[in-house]
């Protein structure tokens, strides 16, 4: 089942002294996530990635399209209920503490007043606050304070929880700590949409991902798949270049530094290649299989000229 | 009121609540209805005058200057630092949100006006060393105050919804300034002809009427005040408040957010 459906959703702003030029920030956008998937909306800042957030959220007004959540319209207030959203950088009321806090979004979400309390509390200790007591949020690190993000986006325990650069701006201390608490979100089952541009956050923890940049939906892939898309070949280095003409049949983009060639090779043909070499008494420095990273797949999608062979 | 309004009101009191600033122009007002007796001591015959000009007009100029400062940032706040984006995210109508800023502002005003009158008739005791029915009468004066606070933080609001926080104050306090010259313009929009006639009357009907509503002069010279006047009055307030805070909604809820 289909629990976030996008139809040609899009966004253009109006630019100049008259306003009468648009431009847009979100091309026409056609995704679907399944239920009980962690799926990383990728993108380099600027990309389009909280434009669509915030479409989809209600917070800005689509220019066309549509969307449904868990098969409802998303305009529809009630399928907020259901719904979880932690924007990126979050600031909060940082009058109020942390039970406070919970506590008012808790009741805007329509969590009834018997055992609230009770879920605030677990709810702290979930997010590793339960010591904080009454301390306000003026008082809490950058980490805390998007650990309460995470606590008031699940409060009201949605089925699906929408994460805007939930790493953003933290230690790597802190990034741990939210990865831990999206994986655990992501073990009892629930449907994250999470935006990053930190890919290895996404590569630990999505099942698919988009890739978006410019506004434009770039590519859509399963994570362990981009993984193995380059299985099966190995990164030759050796000293002397004059062999390279012997083996230029096989070697896969040649990189020449000086005397030293870099060049990648089909693994079935590694053997053949390798004889050649040491016939030309090239002499070997290393032998890498490779493996595919996310890294190469976004930066393949991102890249406006040749796209980078994976 | 339904439980996400109320949560919305009970917040936005809470937050004014907790804002020291707000403490700073309370603690000032008191010392200003503290001080009143000592205006009395230079004014020979006319204490009572003095003082309940000086405290009644501090309850109301000081009352709206609160509810601009805070309805200025009502809005336009929770946009900028987007404290609004967990709030629309959940099954909160936009205006819910209006509605629920707005009654949490009037409440914060109505609790200024009640600890300042209770401050105004402290002094008002320590200089008459009594309380006559007359100084009852002063009720209505502050009455008439709070529902200067319904108008004005309904136009506050309104310019909020839409506007930057110094344009909202400079317009706030401009239409605060107008609103309280209404009379006249009622009466130079009676005098006028032709064109002028028309956009002086729709200007007049337009701004909100605060001269109607200050009646500080009367009721310190114990002069009555009929029963009409604080119907009238009463409907005025609350009717342009509503249209006014339903302005506020219309253009939020079409608005998109930065």
């Amino acid at each position: 089942m289909h629990v976030i459906e996008i139809q040609g959703l899009s966004k253009d702003y109006p630019v100049g002294f008259w306003k009468k030029q648009l431009r847009p920030a979100l091309k026409p956008l056609d995704l679907a996530v399944e239920q009980g998937e962690t799926f990383g909306f990728l993108g380099p800042n600027g990309a389009g990635k909280t434009t669509t957030l915030k479409l989809l959220m209600g917070i800005i007004f689509p220019s066309s399209g549509s969307a449904r959540i868990l098969g409802k319209d998303f305009h529809d207030p009630e399928i907020k209920r259901r719904i979880g959203f932690l924007p990126e950088q979050p600031y909060f009321y940082d009058y109020l503490s942390a039970p406070e806090l919970l506590d008012y979004y808790a009741q805007l979400s329509g969590v009834p007043q018997t055992g609230r309390k009770q879920r605030i509390s677990e709810m702290l200790d979930r997010v590793g606050l339960g010591d904080v007591g009454n301390k306000q949020l003026r008082k809490f690190s950058k980490g805390m304070l998007q650990r309460v993000g995470i606590a008031q986006a699940i409060i009201h325990d949605p089925e699906v929880i929408f994460l805007d650069e939930p790493m953003s701006g933290l230690d790597p201390l802190g990034r741990h700590e939210i990865r831990e608490l999206i994986q655990s979100l992501k073990d009892v089952g629930k449907t994250i949409f999470f935006s990053t541009h930190i890919l290895s956050d996404a590569e630990a923890l999505c099942d698919r991902v988009a890739v978006i940049h410019k506004g434009e939906l770039r590519g859509v892939g399963v994570v362990n798949d981009l993984r193995s898309s380059a299985a099966g070949k190995t990164e030759v280095i050796w000293e002397g270049a004059s062999a390279l003409g012997s083996v230029s049949n096989y070697a896969l983009e040649p990189h020449v530094t000086g005397d030293t060639v870099r060049a990648t090779v089909s693994t079935e043909l590694l053997d053949t290649m390798l004889e050649r070499l040491r016939q030309q008494h090239a002499r070997l420095i290393s032998v890498t299989p490779l493996h595919g990273t996310l890294e190469q797949y976004f930066l393949s999608r991102t890249s406006d000229q040749e796209p980078v062979r994976v | 009121m339904n439980s996400r309004l109320s949560a919305i009101t009970l917040n936005t009191f809470r937050e004014a609540v907790r804002d020291r600033v707000l403490y700073n122009l309370i603690i000032f007002v008191l010392l200003l209805v503290a001080s009143a007796p000592l205006f009395g001591q230079i004014s020979i015959g006319l204490e009572r005058l003095i003082l309940v000009n000086v405290g009644l007009s501090s309850i109301s100029v000081f009352g709206i200057l609160i509810g601009i400062f805070i309805g200025i940032g009502l809005v336009s706040k929770e946009i900028e630092k987007k404290t609004l984006y967990t709030i629309l995210s959940r099954p909160v109508r936009r205006w819910e949100f209006i509605v629920g800023k707005y009654f949490g502002l009037v409440l914060t005003l109505v609790v200024n006006a009640i600890l300042m009158s209770v401050g105004f008739y402290v002094a008002l005791l320590i200089s008459e060393h009594k309380l006559t029915g007359a100084d009852g009468h002063l009720l209505i004066a502050i009455y008439f105050a709070v529902l200067e606070f319904l108008m004005i933080t309904a136009v506050t609001l309104l310019f909020s919804s839409f506007s930057t926080p110094i344009f909202s104050a400079i317009f706030a306090f401009a239409l605060f300034v107008i609103g309280t010259f209404a009379t006249d313009l009622r009466n130079f929009a009676a005098a006028a002809h032709g064109m002028t006639k028309w956009f002086a009357t729709a200007a007049a009907y337009a701004v909100p009427n605060f001269a109607s509503l200050n009646v500080i002069g009367q009721v310190a010279h114990d002069q009555p005040l009929g029963g009409s006047l604080i119907v009238m009055n009463t409907l005025y307030a609350l009717l342009y408040s509503a249209a006014v805070t339903a302005g506020a909604v219309l253009i939020f809820e079409r608005r998109n957010l930065k």
